[in-house]
């Protein structure tokens, strides 16, 4: 007999799938890739580690006020009896550490600085976070466009992500915040710096989003069962929706956690330039900013700041990794 | 199937019995001068500098209830030509008709309901079904996709096609990466078999597979076929897997059909030096004709490149029989004896078409060389 079918006559006797005869009831219950990556997740402490200061710093953002409201902090209080009006800086050194002011005060006002940090986290979260949604779902959709239907269309959206990724981003984004007037679409004061921001940050970083989702389209679109989907007549749209966005949602979710620290990096950039958040709302660049004109005064000023935002840039940081490691395993 | 059945194939001399109601049956699908070119662009503006002749004119049909084999080496368009003639790929040249009507340049809306005839088997298991569906979902998609509630619902019937295949019920909510490559290939063809088609193209459906679960599973499509009257094409790359199951085979070679013949003949007179070298790689199952012919034509070199193919005959580079009219002049797809159509010039078992001819090209006399033989190797049959 030939070669493969050799071994009919033993094979065809044993129980066709005698890998599942031994297997009990209760096993029989499925376990997704998403139950095995939690398990995978739930076991690497770091992640886990970054993965609970992130939930912190979420629950702090969202519930700033009604914290400031319960611990009686107000961030725009001034306490010029805490400042040293010669030096402009607080008294009693260490930037006016006290039981009443556990991060001390700022320098020229004397307002309360963790009450500043608090304030400031939920626009450095929204800001962020808004941007990375803003440019995910930019990036999503392109990259998809150009992933699945390749030719001409891909070649028009990489194009185009070369230039968008090519601009002096900061340069633009400066110009862009600096010209947006009091008005504009109906906004003004926080409100639409918030916006303008959100739009400047999401709208020049969904490039990085959108090569990632390409390239994986390009190779799941290559995959049979993406075949088999059009071979029982399903049309582009499902084959998207229904067959290679399950896929992406993975990689989508690590890289937008990966992108929120350099989105908070950037916004912190911007308010340190002075064309983002305007005073006197709090914000962690905004912060920084001052710290550095008032360095030789008060040096102790710019800890405060600098270790929240790298607090947070650093836990989003071990979140995504321990993600990317738990939900795709071959990257290890 | 059972063992027995699988045992007592090789020992048939005859002609094939039950499948024989399929031999002169009712034409099902129907390839004339099916022809598919990959163009090959190159630079900035996407200019057409060349093409992959996939598939480069090829006819045959399969009737009603039988079995097609396809054979041929990687590369040779055996994929292409399963993917044409569901329709996953258009036709560059050449007509498919299913059913006596023209599908060849049917847009994806007006295949739809065609779609739910002619089903496919694909050869990756692990790339096959999509690892972020369960089982239920994968089986039940033919019946939402084509708009299908099956009696006694969706679920009830997925449960019963995972039973006909083999698979426990039960694990409609488990997900494939819970399954091994076999019980994988199982659900593929749970999936095929979900709205009933009329053909079922199966593209390599065991060469993933380990050995041992090969037979299973190609025992799984023969039992199948008996209670459920399918029509099938089987691509694979040797002649070992299509032979138990196949009532004719062909062999293609460089996107043509080379030999189209029934099993039987084609097993005990191959034409075609192709189908010779390819069946010689097959190791013989009749123990008389073991001992007298045990050479194995190892052919030398590769498949050359469909983007160029060698004028005239496209295997005279390998051939050990060609000679100059191969070089020039590509011979026809001829039936040489009822039921076997063969395209070469001096082909094996029969009459040569040629006879003038009989310088061997260098090559020729080389391959022939290290082969052993002479020539006129159909006289030693
Ligand atoms: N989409 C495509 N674009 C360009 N060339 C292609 C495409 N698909 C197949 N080809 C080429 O066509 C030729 C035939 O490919 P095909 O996949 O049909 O071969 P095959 O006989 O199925 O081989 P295998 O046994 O390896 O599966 C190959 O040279 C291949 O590179
Ligand atoms: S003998 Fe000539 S025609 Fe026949 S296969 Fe060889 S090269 Fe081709
Ligand atoms: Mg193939």
């Amino acid at each position: 007999m030939t070669a493969p079918i050799e071994t009919t006559g033993a094979e065809a006797g044993a129980q066709p799938e005698a890998v599942l005869a031994g297997v009990k009831k209760s096993q029989i219950e499925g376990r997704s890739l998403t139950q095995i990556a939690w398990m995978r997740f739930k076991r690497d402490k770091v992640a886990m580690a970054g993965g609970v200061v992130v939930v912190l710093l979420v629950l702090m953002a969202v519930l700033s006020k009604p914290i400031q409201w319960v611990f009686g902090l107000d961030p725009n209080k001034f306490n010029q009896d805490l400042i040293d009006p010669a030096l402009l800086a607080p008294k009693g050194g260490w930037g006016g550490m006290s039981w009443e002011h556990p991060l001390g005060v700022d320098p020229q006002y004397g307002r309360d600085m963790l009450a500043r940090i608090i304030d400031g986290s939920w626009v450095s979260l929204l800001v962020a976070g808004g941007a990375t949604m803003l440019s995910v779902l930019i990036g999503t959709v392109m990259g998809l466009l150009a992933g699945y239907y390749g030719g001409w269309v891909d070649s028009i959206i990489s194009r185009m992500m070369d230039t968008f990724l090519a601009f002096p981003l900061l340069l633009f984004a400066i110009s862009i915040s600096a010209s947006v007037q009091d008005g504009f679409f109906g906004l003004d004061g926080l409100p639409l710096r918030i916006c303008v921001l959100i739009f400047v940050i999401g709208f020049f970083s969904w490039p990085y989003i959108g090569r990632i989702v390409r390239a994986q389209t390009m190779s799941l679109r290559e995959r049979e069962f993406i075949e088999a989907a059009r071979s029982m007549g399903a049309r582009g749209p499902y084959v998207v929706f229904r067959e290679l966005l399950p896929n992406l949602v993975a990689p989508i979710i690590v890289y937008s956690t990966l992108i929120i620290p350099t989105n908070i990096l950037f916004e912190a950039s911007l308010s340190f330039l002075g064309v983002g958040i305007a005073p006197p709302q709090a914000s962690w660049g905004g912060m920084l900013s001052n710290a550095v004109d008032l360095y030789t005064a008060d040096p102790q000023y710019m800890f405060v700041p600098g270790l929240a935002i790298f607090i947070t840039v650093l836990a989003f940081n071990l979140l995504g990794d321990g993600l990317r490691d738990a939900l795709d395993p071959r990257s290890k | 199937m059972s063992d027995e059945k699988a045992v007592s194939i090789p020992q048939q001399s005859g002609g094939t019995q039950a499948k024989d109601a399929g031999a002169d049956g009712e034409i099902l699908l129907k390839v004339t001068g099916l022809q598919k070119h990959f163009p090959i662009r190159k630079g900035l503006l996407q200019r057409q500098t060349g093409a992959v002749r996939a598939v480069d004119g090829i006819d045959f049909e399969v009737r009603k209830g039988e079995t097609l084999g396809v054979v041929g080496e990687s590369g040779c368009g055996k994929s292409t030509m399963g993917r044409l003639i569901t329709r996953l790929l258009e036709p560059t040249a050449g007509t498919v008709e299913f059913e006596g009507r023209d599908i060849t340049h049917l847009s994806t809306g007006a295949l739809r309901p065609m779609r739910r005839d002619v089903q496919m088997i694909f050869q990756d298991p692990y790339s096959s079904l999509n690892p972020r569906h369960t089982i239920g979902t994968i089986v039940s998609a033919p019946f939402r996709l084509q708009g299908v509630t099956p009696e006694g619902g969706v679920k009830k019937e997925v449960q019963r096609l995972l039973s006909v295949v083999g698979l426990n019920p039960e694990h409609y909510n488990r997900y494939p990466h819970e399954f091994s490559g076999g019980q994988r290939q199982r659900i593929g063809i749970a999936r095929a078999l979900a709205l009933n088609p009329k053909l079922v193209v199966a593209d390599e459906p065991v060469s993933a597979l380990d050995v041992s679960i090969q037979a299973q599973v190609v025992n799984l499509l023969d039992d199948l076929q008996e209670e459920l009257g399918l029509t099938y094409v089987i691509i694979a790359h040797d002649l070992s897997v299509v032979r138990h199951v196949s009532d004719r085979i062909a062999v293609m070679y460089l996107g043509k059909i080379v030999e189209l013949a029934d099993r039987n003949a084609l097993y005990k007179a191959p034409m075609h030096p192709y189908t010779k070298a390819l069946l010689s790689a097959v190791p013989i199952p009749d123990p008389k004709r073991r001992k007298v012919k045990s050479e194995r034509i190892l052919l030398k070199g590769d498949v050359p490149s469909p983007i160029s193919p060698p004028s005239g005959c496209r295997f005279h580079t390998r051939c050990w029989k060609a000679t100059q009219i191969c070089r020039t002049t590509e011979p026809p797809l001829l039936e040489l004896r009822p039921g076997q159509r063969v395209a070469c010039h001096h082909p094996e078992n029969s009459e040569d078409q040629a006879p003038q001819d009989t310088e061997l090209l260098t090559e020729a006399r080389q391959a022939a060389a290290e082969l052993g033989k002479s020539s006129d190797t159909s006289s030693d049959k």
